[in-house]
């Protein structure tokens, strides 16, 4: 069996919003596992407990009920906190809201600093995590000057400076234009490939979880399915039904189903669904599925 | 207009003075403040003065850009000469009614004005070629020391970078905020002073708000990085001291001793 880097038994965890306030539990016993080296997927909308749960990932929150293990480490642990966020890294939504300093190279050298490393070997590690998302030409410019997507770069890299086993993206692409969400999505993707570090991404956009090893869906503080990208968009009326999306090919996918037409769900990028499109439009004999493939395939 | 705004202005370059150890820089600059202080005669602010224009020339900053600090000043020097002039005892030299101008009086007020002009000079030649964050970090590692008589000196450098760092994220909050209000029809430019006064809050209400959110999500975010309060801390950028330096402290050295002497002498 795989190692998992993070694993959550039972977790719950409650806010209050005052003292005389009651208490609202946000995750209802969360069991999971992740493994080392694995892309993970967590969707969900909003108030679905995502970000709850990636905080409890390096110990910003702790559990109330259940345990977290962080490679095998308590995070109730608070004697080894640093440990945990030394192998868990964190990008947040906001990426204005996580630099702290004033030149790009100043900002990716602050955990190494904070970590007491000696200077080369900060200087080291800054020039290979701005080389690794494509920044370094960038290093001597000053955050407020750059693009959402490009300081959301200068973001991951600050992480990378770690060296972390594990990086959680709490909707990275959130804040960002669709070009933007782009060059990260690539860079995330980089990393996990690449360079073997184990991604967990939360997002609530469908098409950037295909290329995922594993999604998980969160549904009002539980887990609500769990598989691979093509098993989840299996379940469309499910996702429909908490208020979820399914990527447009697959919609495509679903509704020519639903139509009649035979083709296969798991068609989840728009490359591989136009190639279903294509054999399809070649055996199609009936006139009456044509002009529909036709329309759909259009719009890619 | 608020993108105009320079905290503290930096001319970025390149030269001999630019590269300096922040350190050295300010200990130049805190001495040749004292020096003002001490200085007597012509000869005193003569060698001062060439130690300034020396300085601006290697670091090639114009007269014209050096001088930009007075404008704002004006009044204050013009008081300081006319209460100089009119409140020094000594030998009068013109009198009329109760009031008379000494000899005294003129020369205390020329000198006082002369150090006004020199001191701003000076230090504005500090900010135009030391970056903010290394001026931070010379800070920082001159008092260190404090640190024994539990002065937060990391902290205090850290929250003088962060703020540094977040004046132009919030310069661009403000014009966004600005803008929005404008769009919902308010009005910042008629009206008496309390009433303007009052067009602000719509504007500084939201501002504060996001401002402590901002902080919020900026202290998570150090805290994923393994900030710890600066204990076992270590640079990227390490502050040395270079050759350069060493001949800019032996200039300071000269310079101290040449005004002591001149001072002795009461030139």
């Amino acid at each position: 069996m795989e190692e998992a880097i993070i694993e959550t038994r039972e977790l719950r965890h409650s806010f209050s919003a005052g003292e005389s306030e009651p208490t609202i539990e946000v995750l209802h016993g969360v069991d999971l596992k992740i493994n080392r080296g694995s892309f993970v997927a967590i969707i969900g909308h909003n108030g679905s407990g995502k970000s709850t749960l990636a905080k409890h990932f390096n110990a910003i929150y702790l559990p109330d009920v259940g345990k977290v293990w962080v490679s095998g480490i308590d995070t109730s642990d608070e004697s080894r906190t640093l440990e945990i966020r030394k192998t868990v890294g964190m990008v947040f939504q906001n990426p204005d809201n996580q630099i702290v300093a004033n030149v790009v190279e100043e900002d990716v050298a602050f955990a190494p600093e904070n970590l007491g490393v000696k200077s080369e070997e900060i200087r080291r590690r800054v020039d290979d995590a701005l080389n690794v998302v494509e920044m370094y030409h960038m290093r001597t410019h000053s955050p407020h000057l750059l693009s959402g997507g490009q300081k959301q770069r200068i973001a991951i890299a600050g992480v990378i400076a770690m060296q972390p086993d594990c990086i959680v993206l709490d909707e990275p692409t959130a804040m960002l234009d669709p070009y933007g969400r782009k060059e990260i999505i690539k860079t995330v993707y980089t990393l996990n490939r690449q360079f073997g570090i184990t991604v967990v991404l939360i997002t609530h956009h469908m098409n950037e979880v295909t290329g995922a090893d594993r999604v998980i869906v969160m549904d009002k503080g539980s887990v609500f399915l769990d598989g691979t990208p093509s098993e989840i968009f299996s379940h469309v009326e499910e996702l429909r039904g908490v208020n979820l999306d399914v990527p447009a090919p697959v919609a495509l996918m679903y509704e020519l189903r639903r139509a009649g037409v035979d083709v296969p769900l798991d068609a989840l990028e728009p490359e591989r669904c136009a190639e279903v499109l294509a054999a399809l439009m070649k055996n199609v004999k009936t006139d009456g599925t044509r002009p529909e493939g036709e329309h759909i395939e259009s719009d890619h | 207009m608020l993108k105009d705004i320079t905290l503290g202005q930096y001319f970025p370059g390149d030269t001999a003075i630019h590269r300096l150890d922040p350190r050295v820089k300010i200990v130049l600059t805190v001495e040749y403040i004292v020096l003002l202080f001490l200085a007597k005669w012509f000869f005193s602010y003569g060698l001062i003065l060439l130690f300034l224009v020396c300085s601006a020339i290697t670091a090639h900053i114009g007269a014209k850009t050096l001088m930009s600090g007075f404008k704002p000043l004006i009044i204050i020097i013009i008081v300081t000469a006319v209460l100089n002039i009119l409140y020094t005892p000594g030998e009068p030299l013109v009198s009329f009614w109760k009031i008379s101008i000494t000899k005294e009086g003129i020369s205390t007020a020329f000198f006082m004005v002369l150090r006004i002009l020199l001191l701003v000079c000076g230090t504005f030649l500090l900010t135009y070629t030391t970056s903010p964050i290394r001026l931070t970090d010379g800070m920082e590692s001159l008092l260190k020391p404090l640190k024994k008589i539990k002065v937060p000196v990391h902290e205090l450098a850290m929250m003088m970078s962060i703020a540094l760092r977040f004046i132009p994220t919030l310069i661009e909050e403000t014009d966004k905020i600005i803008s929005a209000q404008k769009a919902r029809g308010a009005d910042f430019t008629s009206g008496n002073i309390i009433r303007r006064a009052k067009a602000l809050v719509p504007i500084l209400v939201p501002l504060f708000v996001s401002a402590f959110r901002r902080a919020d999500e900026l202290a998570t975010a150090m805290e994923c990085r393994c900030y710890n309060n600066g204990e076992n801390r270590t640079k990227l950028n390490v502050l040395v001291v270079k050759r350069a330096d060493y001949a800019a402290i032996a200039v300071g050295v000269v310079l101290l001793a040449g005004t002591l002497i001149f001072r002795h002498y009461g030139l």
